[in-house]
């Protein structure tokens, strides 16, 4: 049977339009406030990512970092985020999860036990920032076993013989980081320039959706649309500090983005 | 798990990176793959490489000052009744610390890739304040990132960093203190790989930056082996090497020639910073009971909560204020070659105080806390034991500090 995260790029494709895929931290700016968030723009997104928040991120920008230092400063526990995804999928079962975050929180909670975790929360797929291939080899199997997508990372700097390696090795979705940036920073390459590699990745098997990730906001969402997927995080953490800046309501606001992200990809 | 004999440890990691199978490799994200695919395969090179090697012992020679000299502290030997006590005078170095070494060989690796920036972390500000220099010396722009906490209690040595032309660029994230800075380097240079070369201050990091970071400071060692011989004829019988232990780039240039020897001979001591004296906080990853965690792209012996958060570590001493360390130590300590203890902020300070007192002798901070043992330990040892403490970092840069802490002008 084919994945949730398959049958997402493909009611998307269906559509004629990209999928929309969204990252929110666990536990901004509370617990219960994240997972309201994630459940109001599930109705818009059709994947949605989950950052279990580290302290040491080395590869997040300053809204994540923001987002990330907010939850962690509230609280938020890794078992909290499990049942975050759990309480999610409950009400939202066929919407696919991607946990994303890195390494050393699964380290510490033990890879086997993280896994059986993600299964039992029903959790579809991880992004670990930090374990790149080769050293994922084994993670990725595991995953596999697992029935959870393990999703492997490609960057501008990715070369040729690594990409192919890459996509060799990888399951569902691919995410292509658009440009040399930590995530949240302004888009500095031209939509062609990405498109044009996005188009390499995708040429090397066309059954592998590959998605476009780090500087995609409002602005620039439609000049990418091509792509199989788009994933927008530091836009959506950047409007929940505002939110809370400004004390309005989180859940309206950040559902109020992601609808007009999806309305510029229709 | 064991240490091989007649390789460098810097070598002895196997084709993922680890260090006795689980210590340092390389988790890093997917855009730092080739840059630092492309520095290993440069430093392989280079270190190979006669006209490579020939700049590096001239540069260390005549711009760093090698050798530093090795001395004897009679009076301090004299006051603690014990065994011999003797300094490698390592801050007699360029610039005031072992920092010059790595900065200059960076430097260099920088301009053998043709890049024009070069970027860094920094602590104490040691590591910021070299680079800077060495960038300045070899013509390259610098920018220096360093928690806005350091900056404010380093401060000689952040105007030494701007008055060699570099951007000091201030992180407040976390605890505004040196994890954060290397942070926030690392996300520098992943912006900017295409064009910039990273140095990391320590040997931490992706295993590349432990290895290069090891190779420079291990000019350390490679004096003191001729200086002993010089001075004692062979080898003595009974040495204790003691050295501060942040990153731990220092202790590993100060050991790497002795790793070798019978630690029955040459025994080998790190001494982390325990912070203050009633705080629970403390940077001393290795001798206060941490787990292996993933810092900064490698493993090692971290500090941090059973969720894998790392933890806000305290020291008086910025350059050891870090809470994870060298995968190579971590070696160190798990094959027993080392021993790793811890000395408190007001030891370091009753160190630091004592030995300005008995010897014409200036320690930083970080140095002291090697004092600090040494003290404790000397008067139980006999006559013939020969302690050497790695006074690797001048205290000019403490001045705000000392002056706070102990009224000194």
């Amino acid at each position: 049977m084919s994945s949730l995260i398959n049958q997402a790029f493909q009611n998307a494709k269906n559509e004629n339009r990209p999928a929309l895929l969204t990252y929110t931290v666990a536990g901004d700016n509370t617990k219960k406030r994240s997972l309201e968030i994630l459940k109001s723009i599930s109705n818009y997104a059709d994947i949605c990512e989950l950052g279990f928040p580290h302290n040491t991120p080395i590869a997040d920008g300053g809204q994540i970092q923001t987002s990330a230092y907010r939850a962690i400063k509230n609280g938020i526990k890794i078992n909290d985020v499990f049942s975050i995804a759990k309480d999610f999928k409950s009400k939202k079962k066929n919407k696919p999860i991607i946990l994303m975050g890195y390494y050393n929180m699964i380290f510490q909670y033990n890879e086997n036990k993280f896994l059986e975790k993600c299964k039992k929360s029903k959790v579809d797929g991880l992004i670990v920032v930090d374990l790149p291939y080769p050293e994922n080899k084994s993670f990725a199997t595991k995953c596999k076993k697992k029935g959870i997508n393990f999703i492997q990372l490609v960057s501008p700097t990715t070369s040729e013989i690594r990409l192919k390696k890459i996509i060799k090795d990888s399951h569902d979705m691919i995410y292509y980081i658009s440009m040399l940036s930590t995530t949240g920073g302004k888009l500095k390459v031209s939509p062609k320039k990405i498109l044009e590699k996005y188009s390499k990745i995708k040429n090397q098997n066309k059954s592998k959706n590959v998605v476009i990730g780090f500087g995609i906001t409002e602005k620039t969402i439609k000049s990418l649309k091509k792509a199989d997927g788009l994933v927008v995080g530091s836009a959506i953490c950047k409007e929940i500090s505002n939110s809370i800046n400004k004390r309005q309501n989180t859940v309206t606001n950040v559902t109020n983005i992601v609808k007009r992200l999806k309305n510029k990809i229709k | 798990m064991k240490l091989k004999r007649g390789i460098p440890l810097i070598d002895q990691h196997d084709q993922h990176g680890f260090w006795g199978g689980k210590f340092g490799g390389s988790f890093i994200p997917e855009t730092l793959k080739k840059p630092v695919e492309d520095l290993t395969n440069e430093f392989k090179k280079l270190r190979k490489d006669k006209k490579f090697l020939k700049k590096r012992d001239h540069y260390f020679k005549n711009y760093i000052g090698a050798p530093t000299s090795f001395v004897k502290l009679d009076n301090l030997t004299n006051q603690l009744g014990g065994a011999q006590i003797w300094a490698k005078v390592v801050s007699e170095a360029n610039g005031g610390a072992h920092k010059i070494y790595n900065a200059t060989v960076h430097a260099l690796i920088c301009k053998a890739m043709g890049k024009k920036y070069i970027v860094g972390d920094t602590g104490a500000g040691y590591a910021g304040k070299m680079l800077s220099m060495a960038a300045k010396k070899f013509g390259l722009k610098c920018k220096i990132f360093m928690g806005a906490k350091d900056i404010k209690r380093q401060k000689p040595n952040c105007d030494a960093m701007r008055k060699n032309g570099a951007e000091i660029v201030p992180v407040y994230s976390g605890s505004q203190t040196l994890v954060d800075a290397v942070s926030e380097c690392m996300r520098y240079w992943v912006s900017n790989c295409d064009n910039t070369h990273m140095c990391v201050g320590s040997t931490v990091g992706p295993n590349i930056f432990v290895k290069i970071c090891g190779w420079s400071t291990a000019q350390i060692s490679r004096e003191l082996k001729v200086q002993l011989k010089s001075e004692f004829k062979k080898i003595p019988y009974k040495i204790k090497l003691i050295n501060c232990v942040g990153g731990g780039s220092s202790a590993y240039g100060f050991w790497s020639e002795f790793i070798d020897y019978d630690k029955k001979q040459i025994e080998l001591i790190g001494v982390e910073a325990g912070g203050p004296k009633k705080s629970k906080l403390h940077a001393a990853p290795l001798s206060r009971k941490t787990k292996i965690g993933i810092l900064h792209g490698a493993a090692s012996y971290v500090c941090q909560n059973k969720e894998g958060q790392i933890n806000e570590t305290e020291s008086i001493s910025a350059g050891l204020d870090y809470p994870g360390v060298s995968p190579m130590h971590c070696f160190l300590k798990d094959t027993k070659r080392a021993r790793y203890t811890y000395a408190t902020d007001e030891e370091a300070l009753n160190a630091h105080q004592m030995v300005t007192k008995f010897e014409n002798l200036n320690p930083s901070l970080e140095p002291s806390h090697a004092f600090a043992e040494a003290i404790k330990i000397a008067p139980k040892l006999s006559k013939d034991t020969i302690i050497i403490v790695n006074s690797c970092g001048d205290a000019k840069k403490d001045r705000d500090i000392l002056r706070e802490r102990l009224g000194k002008k």
